[in-house]
């Protein structure tokens, strides 16, 4: 007992030495770095692998060398295993859409305390402004115009029209956040909760619809092909290189480089509204509205700041995504869409920026890759006829299909999580506050119990 | 000369009267107290003058702007600030930030300050964290500032309310019930407290006050309501002798000698 107490603080004593963290982090980065370099495959590896960043995160480290560090691995190795496995590529993209989606999410609900089912509306407000301008959609109503549109003529190698739309699907999604938020400005709780999740299908059955008398949006059918960012400089630096690549070589690598890029925005963005008078303001709404109003505090301007402001971190991630999938249609953005954004900050961490960017990586990787993974392994015991105590698995009945458990293990997670970390997995200062005093409260009134009832000895 | 000013003030919720034609002035620098029974709408005046609610009737009138019709937040920008009777602190907020958060009004910064991080913002924010430690030690906080507000002992809190009010610079302070909850010791101690912020600060302080006793030793002025109406106004030795006081407050000769 004493010589593992003693021997405990002096490893973590040693790990707190930032050169010996240092070598540390270098080597488990470029360690498990090679390991997926030389089986590109291997998910196992690939987990190890952004688990540098957590360690990044968590190890005390001089701010200079987490930078770096970060750097490294978003910047270089990660598009480097992008070119190995461009599946790494994929998912890499879809997690930073989503952290973007949920650190919008998170200003929202999270910070001002406003639940907001319908957030998916702001990403599909972004991702059929860039569709209806980027593709030729305009024509099948209005065929004279067929001089300007697609912007960019359709090109096979993108428009810098792609760069424009993501400001102005930014300031169209603000706006949007500006024509929700007005009505709902008088509602809290429930009935917020209630009016933003029907706003959601609104915008969405309204994608689903517009496509007569006018055809703005091709229904359910949905929009192809949408432009994407322009390649041109790119091919023009990598063959100066000396490098030859094709387009769809470039593409997915080139996308990953501008979400990267955009969620680095978004992070800073958020950071510094959380840290400042407006992040005060919003979270002193959240705990009580009318003391707040009583301080001071310009109720709807704050609210309205922050609908927009999360509203529009959705609009520019909603023109990556369409130009990215090439096609979009209302199918993407259903009510389970916007659930699944706040089960990434609920998980992550209500209020708290790392916890959403690790909710939403967490959430997503599971999604794409683990549970995809978890149902193909069952699925091939299955096939193979493997059998389980006793039970062969080439029996199941087909309403017992491995892919249907899927959905079923996110929400025993969940339900997991709630139970053993309801703050969430890295929980804001606050809110950590609160659990951790919570548990000492109970802890110091069993200690008064105890004394109460034993006599203390002399 | 009258730094607050309400005329004919009227109240109403359906056909209960809660504030009925009431006048009532504050001189500039004087504490003074609006007392009354239970249900004698002390609050609903006081949520009328800050802005809470709109009357149906009269006019209130605060350093030259007329209210009715403001926001509470913009009156509260105009100098007026108020604490709650049953404590309304941000618990989940540290003590430093609900005190930030009573600045909000007197930061002269927009959004774009706080997302570009220009000079401004910096110079802002930093005399505002010292302004915000200069109120803790006023009201005795100093070293809590990184405490939850809500695991406050009950005393700090009703203190950190005065201090978070106090932040956004008032020329009058009201305060709803302040001593609510105190021992008769706690009760001086604040009053003392009230009469050196009042000279200190050169404050107007208007107390809501449901104890007589209370408010007596500290008020300048005492006024009195029962049932939405002005029953007396005067010194606290005026109004302790005024006849329909007492019976308001212990009930009518026969009830009270039967």
């Amino acid at each position: 007992m004493r010589n593992s107490s003693a021997a405990i603080p002096t490893i973590r004593a040693v790990l707190r030495r930032p050169p010996v963290a240092m070598v540390l982090a270098s080597v488990y980065i470029l360690g498990t770095g090679a390991l997926v370099a030389g089986t590109p495959r291997s998910l196992p590896f690939f987990l190890l692998f952004i688990g540098s960043l957590l360690l990044l995160y968590y190890l005390q480290l001089p701010a200079w060398f987490k930078a770096v560090g970060m750097g490294v691995t978003l910047a270089l190795l990660m598009p480097f295993f992008g070119t190995r496995n461009g599946f790494y590529m994929e998912v890499a993209t879809q997690v930073g859409i989503f952290v973007a989606l949920a650190l919008g999410l998170n200003i929202v609900v999270g910070l001002a305390g406003l639940l907001d089912l319908g957030y998916v509306a702001f990403y599909a407000v972004g991702a059929y402004t860039w569709a209806i301008f980027g593709s030729g959609q305009l024509l099948k109503s209005w065929p004279q115009l067929s001089g300007i549109f697609p912007l960019g003529g359709g090109s096979p190698t993108g428009t810098a029209w792609f760069f424009v739309f993501l400001l102005v699907a930014v300031a169209v999604a603000a706006i949007t956040g500006l024509l929700l938020g007005l009505p709902v400005l008088r509602l809290r709780g429930d009935y917020l909760a209630i009016v933003t999740l029907g706003f959601g299908e609104m915008i969405r059955v309204l994608a689903n619809n517009l496509d007569h008398p006018l055809n703005f949006t091709n229904g359910p059918i949905g929009i192809t092909p949408i432009a994407r960012p322009p390649i041109g400089p790119i091919q023009w630096a990598l063959g100066a290189l000396g490098i030859e690549a094709t387009p769809a070589q470039i593409y997915p690598v080139y996308f990953y480089f501008i979400v990267l890029l955009v969620v680095g925005i978004v992070i800073t963005v958020t950071n510094r509204f959380k840290n400042s008078h407006i992040g005060r303001a919003w979270e002193a709404i959240r705990e009580d509205e009318p003391a707040a109003i009583a301080m001071g505090v310009p109720l709807v301007r704050m609210k309205l700041l922050a609908f927009a402001a999360g509203a529009s971190f959705a609009g520019a991630m909603g023109v990556l995504f369409s130009a990215k999938q090439f096609f979009i249609n209302p199918e993407s953005f259903t009510f389970l869409e916007s659930i699944g954004v706040l089960t990434m900050i609920i998980l992550g961490g209500m209020g708290s920026i790392p916890g959403a960017i690790l909710g939403a990586t967490g959430v997503t990787i599971l999604n794409l890759q683990i549970l995809k993974q978890f149902s193909l392994t069952l699925n091939d015991w299955k096939n193979a006829g493997v059998t389980i105590l006793g039970y062969n698995l080439a029996n199941l009945p087909p309403q017992l299909e491995p892919a249907k458990y899927e959905r079923m293990v996110f929400g025993v997670i969940l339900v997991l999580m709630m139970i053993f970390r309801p703050q969430g997995i890295i929980p804001s200062r606050r809110r950590k506050m609160e659990f951790e005093e919570a548990a000492l409260e109970k802890e110091e009134f069993a200690a008064e119990v105890v004394d109460t009832v034993e006599p203390k000895a002399e | 000369m009258a730094i607050f000013e309400a005329h004919g003030v009227t109240k109403r919720f359906g056909g209960l009267v809660a504030v009925n034609q009431v006048e009532f002035a504050l001189d500039e620098g004087m504490i003074a107290s609006i007392i009354g029974p239970n249900g004698a709408g002390k609050t609903t005046l006081f949520n009328v003058f800050t802005g809470v609610y709109r009357p149906e009737e009269g006019s209130v009138r605060f350093d030259g702007h007329e209210l009715i019709g403001l926001r509470a937040d913009q009156i509260t920008t105009l100098g007026m600030c108020r604490t709650f009777q049953n404590i309304r602190l941000f618990g989940n907020m540290t003590v430093l930030e609900n005190i930030l958060v009573g600045m909000h009004s007197r930061l002269k910064l927009s959004a774009v300050d706080a997302l570009l991080r220009t000079r401004r913002f910096a110079q802002v924010e930093r005399a505002a964290l010292e302004r915000a430690q200069e109120i803790l030690r006023l009201i005795g906080l100093q070293g809590k500032g990184d405490e939850l507000s809500k695991n406050l002992a009950y005393g700090d809190q009703r203190r950190l309310e005065i201090g978070r009010a106090l932040a956004s610079e008032p020329k009058l302070l009201l305060l709803d019930e302040p001593t609510a909850g105190m021992s008769p010791t706690e009760a001086r101690t604040l009053m003392r407290f009230l009469r050196k912020l009042r000279t200190d600060l050169s404050l107007t302080i208007l107390l809501i006050e449901h104890n007589m006793r209370v408010v007596m030793g500290v008020s300048e002025r005492v006024t009195v309501l029962d049932y939405g109406l002005k029953i007396a106004e005067g010194t606290p030795e005026h109004v302790q002798r005024d006849a329909r006081v007492i019976e308001a407050y212990l009930g009518t000769r026969k009830v009270a000698s039967g």
